[in-house]
């Protein structure tokens, strides 16, 4: 297997997630691209693990899915605090400062 | 320095045709799954292909020889952050029907962004990879190793990420309160 398949699919996974936190309406969609970044950036910590034969990449992917978690609860709270507050989790509704 | 190191030991390793037709299948189900999460306009979908790409995800790990990190992807993203997901669109009350547009009127600059990131990644990896191979004895990491790591030289981190996840946990409440 070459290195770069690896590498590859997760660019082109990394893209996807980088056109959904930009393009998506749904702020619970937003929050799934986010998720399929930080899942491209465990791609590459693992096969650069694999790579090298260190066991350093795949306790960073440890550490990503760990914080992952943790900004997926404080992500999921905040679209829920705006949910309450606005009655919609649509990102272009929620402009009081207008940006 | 070890990556050319690496590099230029298995420089003759025989092409593994299985991992590879393996590697194809996944990879385009992760593809196809991604796409689909960023466009379908029906959020529980999205979530489903989510899965998706997060199970394809797992597999690449196993194909990679990360055990212990692969089983930790489908317990934690599969059985917890993807209920989380569930979750915060039943609360939300999100459109189901798929009527409403899914994209923002600016999605023409998303997907120029990407685009253009997508090939710069592109030529840069193939630009400084080229055709490094994997180790063709790719045996599975021992999970003691794993955890050897965890909790000797990257003790003080993951002491840290213990303390974010109680952060994150008071944060979430204080956020998710109503008062």
């Amino acid at each position: 297997m070459l290195l770069n398949q690896f590498l590859l699919l997760a660019a082109v996974l990394f893209c996807t997630g980088v056109y959904g936190v930009i393009s998506r309406r749904n702020g619970v969609l937003v929050l799934m691209s986010i998720e399929l970044i930080l899942n491209s950036v465990n791609i590459n910590l693992v096969a650069f693990s694999a790579m090298t034969n260190a066991v350093s990449g795949q306790v960073f992917a440890l550490f990503v899915i760990a914080v992952a978690a943790a900004e997926v609860g404080v992500g999921l709270a905040i679209v829920l605090a705006i949910f309450r507050n606005f009655r919609t989790v649509d990102i272009d509704h929620v402009d009081l400062m207008k940006g | 320095m070890s990556l050319l190191l690496a590099a230029a030991q298995n420089a003759d390793a025989p092409v593994l045709v299985a991992q590879n037709v393996a590697f194809g299948i996944i990879a385009a189900i992760m593809v196809f799954g991604a796409v689909r999460v960023v466009t379908t306009a029906n959020v529980v979908h999205a979530a489903v292909y989510l899965v998706m790409v997060l199970a394809g995800a797992a597999a690449q790990f196993i194909l990679l020889g990360a055990e212990f990190v692969a089983v930790t992807q489908v317990m934690v993203y599969i059985g917890a952050i993807v209920v989380l997901f569930l979750f915060g669109i039943m609360l939300t009350r999100a459109p189901m029907l798929g009527t409403e547009k899914p994209s923002r009127d600016n999605w023409i600059v998303g997907a120029g962004t990407s685009l253009v990131m997508l090939v710069v990644l592109v030529y840069v990896l193939l630009d400084g990879f080229g055709r490094d191979k994997l180790p063709a004895d790719l045996a599975p990491t021992d999970t003691r190793a794993v955890s050897d790591s965890i909790f000797g030289v990257y003790l003080v981190p993951f002491e840290v990420l213990s303390v974010l996840l109680l952060a994150a946990l008071i944060g979430a409440i204080v956020i998710a309160r109503r008062d």
